[in-house]
């Protein structure tokens, strides 16, 4: 008994453990209702163990599933005008902004890394649909163009995982104005000779589809994500009648010649490695998981392999 | 003149009883009435004067898409000679709601494409509102290639609601349609030209704006969403387009400071649907000049020119 254990420990257990307890330990799956254990969810990249649905995941929850070990590293974006048209609807679009910052943690809708997936060094960059519906404004065009300038500096493929509602209302004309930049941004990437893959994930929508998310080189979809320009609702209320089963889903648009392949959540690092690496002509990728190579990991490891494999 | 619009009331009043007059007059050669008339036009034209020179950005709208302002086809029959449609985008269907074909813009061969919205039911009714489909775009992009082998500007016409939302636009790939539309402006070693005519709807109207210069008529817009669907998705209540339409920033003149636009086009006093022929003339002026600002530029650098265009867009708000 010292100052040590009585006092030192107890401060530093509860530092963590206040960390380590999220504010749901369960949560339901929005499909098919089963609860499910927080830590069950994150090692299954929020895809149901039961129904196999795929859930929201953050960028830097995605990251962390997709970079060897969780390491990457942020790529800057550059900053772009803050309320370009002084946008004010019910709220003041500044407001609104702080408001999703808050309740995310991120600073705006896209998040880019580099890093190496299966030891194949990649940039990536994620849409959070969190964040103002991953609504594409300047902060997204502009980091897709810088994602697009350093995978160009260091000679690596791009990998954009695309989730948004579409484009960002409260920047006006200056978010349309994504489609091309974002546009300019992709054939930068095609005239370097690098590979774009597009992966789409639930919801993609709107002038984001219309865009960089259906220029990849290669488009895979996670199952179920709804993809369309126009939404269901809108064209249920133009054509007056009810729209066919899984119209707009991954699996539809897959079968209507749009997409390359529509790939389970869990699968897709290893289709993604092997993918790349055909594309860069570098030698196939290591069969199995490769150790981490550093310390990161703060999560002890769980062996919930076997759930994995029960629901494959 | 009988469509005017709601806020034009007060002026449809005054000219209907200025023609109610006259007309009165033509049964009765004996009543005098002229000065009377005169006086009712002299005081129509004041109001209209007032009306349009503090015109709301929802106002500016409803001009935009008024029924008998001059459309894509007025301006192709008036200002290009030897105009020859090309049809098809090869992989699946023409789209009417797209115009566009080989043509001579004073004497030079060019490409023109532009959104038809028609001007009455059963024409209106073909060319979809002016509503592309993906073989719309598919077949701008297949003309923009065709233009770039063979060395011909472009010219293209803005009007349109936007992108068609239908079930088999959506099967077609309208979003890849869109993506490989403005990929293709961004492409092309020749000049791209655009004005918006009337209305720029959202995604729709990217696809053949993505130009090294972008002329607006002064009372068209040019928007990511119509003030109606922002209204119902930020109010929750489309009624409130007005205030959506202030928000949105979306008039020529907003473009222009935001360095969206590069140019405006003055139209006739009263909107271009009061001065149709004066309007399309207008425009033919600064096609003309937009062209030639590009004369002679290298296939490389009007590329580069345009991709810097946009990705410079933006960078000063509306403190540009």
């Amino acid at each position: 008994m010292n100052w040590i254990t009585n006092y030192v420990r107890p401060r530093i257990n509860s530092i963590f453990s206040r960390r380590e307890i999220p504010e749901n330990l369960w949560v339901k799956c929005d499909e098919c209702g089963t609860m499910l254990f927080h830590r069950e969810m994150s090692d299954n990249l929020n895809v149901c163990s039961n129904c196999g649905h795929h859930m929201v995941i953050t960028p830097r929850e995605r990251f962390h599933g997709l970079f060897d070990g969780g390491i990457f590293s942020e790529v800057d974006v550059p900053e772009p005008v803050a309320d370009p048209l002084h946008f004010r609807d019910q709220k003041k679009y500044p407001d609104r902004l702080k408001g999703a910052q808050k309740a995310t943690g991120q600073k705006e809708a896209m998040l880019v890394a580099t890093g190496e997936i299966g030891r194949t060094p990649v940039v990536a960059a994620a849409q959070d649909f969190g964040f103002m519906a991953g609504s594409m404004g300047m902060y997204v065009g502009n980091a897709i163009i810088a994602a697009a300038q350093k995978a160009i500096e260091l000679k690596r493929p791009l990998i954009l995982f695309s989730a948004a509602g579409g484009a960002r209302m409260q920047e006006g004309i200056l978010s349309l104005m994504q489609m091309p930049r974002t546009t300019v941004a992709v054939q930068m990437l095609k005239e370097a000779g690098l590979p774009y893959i597009v992966v789409l994930t639930h919801p993609t929508t709107g002038g984001v589809t219309a865009s960089y998310a259906m220029l990849g080189d290669i488009q895979i979809a996670e199952p179920g994500a709804l993809i369309c320009f126009a939404g269901p609702r809108v064209i249920e209320q133009t054509i007056r009648e009810k729209l066919p089963e899984g119209f707009q889903r991954a699996e539809y648009l897959l079968e209507h010649g749009m997409l390359d392949r529509v790939t389970d959540r869990r699968k897709m690092r290893e289709e993604l490695v092997s993918i790349v690496r055909m594309l860069m002509h570098l030698p196939p990728p290591v069969a199995g998981d490769l150790p981490a190579p550093g310390p990161t990991d703060t999560a002890p490891a769980t062996p919930e392999q076997p759930e994995a494999d029960k629901t494959a | 003149m009988t469509n005017y619009l709601d806020f034009e009331k007060p002026l449809a009043e005054i000219e209907g009883k200025a023609e109610e007059l006259r007309a009165m007059a033509r049964g009765n050669a004996e009543m005098d009435i002229e000065d009377e008339a005169k006086a009712l036009d002299a005081k129509a034209d004041v109001l209209l004067k007032e009306l349009y020179a503090k015109l709301t950005p929802w106002r500016k709208c409803q001009i935009a898409r008024h029924p008998d302002r001059p459309h894509c086809k007025d301006y192709i029959e008036a200002l290009f000679a030897e105009y020859t449609p090309l049809a098809g985008d090869r992989k699946f269907a023409d789209d009417d709601a797209v115009m566009g074909g080989l043509a001579r813009f004073d004497d030079r061969p060019v490409v023109v494409i532009g959104h038809e919205k028609g001007h009455d039911t059963q024409s209106r009714l073909m060319r979809n509102f002016g509503m592309a489909r993906p073989e719309g775009y598919r077949k701008a992009v297949r003309l923009m290639e065709m233009a770039d082998k063979f060395r011909l500007p472009v010219i293209t016409l803005v009007d349109t609601p936007g992108a068609y939302p239908g079930k088999g636009a959506e099967e077609r790939g309208q979003s890849e349609a869109i993506a490989r539309a403005t990929e293709k402006c961004l492409q092309i070693g020749v000049p791209l030209v655009s004005v918006v005519i009337g209305e720029g709807g959202s995604g729709g109207a990217v696809a053949f704006a993505t130009a090294n210069r972008l002329a607006m008529l002064e009372h068209s817009v040019y928007s990511v969403i119509s003030p109606e669907g922002c209204a119902s998705i930020l109010w929750k209540d489309a009624e409130k387009m007005r205030e959506a339409a202030e928000a949105l920033r979306l008039t020529a003149q907003d473009l222009l400071k935001l360095g969206v636009a590069d140019q405006i086009i003055p139209e006739p006093m009263g909107g271009a649907h009061r001065g149709r022929d004066k309007t399309i003339r207008s425009v033919g002026t600064a096609l003309r000049a937009m062209l030639k600002e590009l004369d002679g530029v290298k296939p490389k650098k009007l590329i580069a020119q345009r991709r810097q265009k946009f990705l410079d867009i933006g960078a000063h708000g509306l403190a540009a």
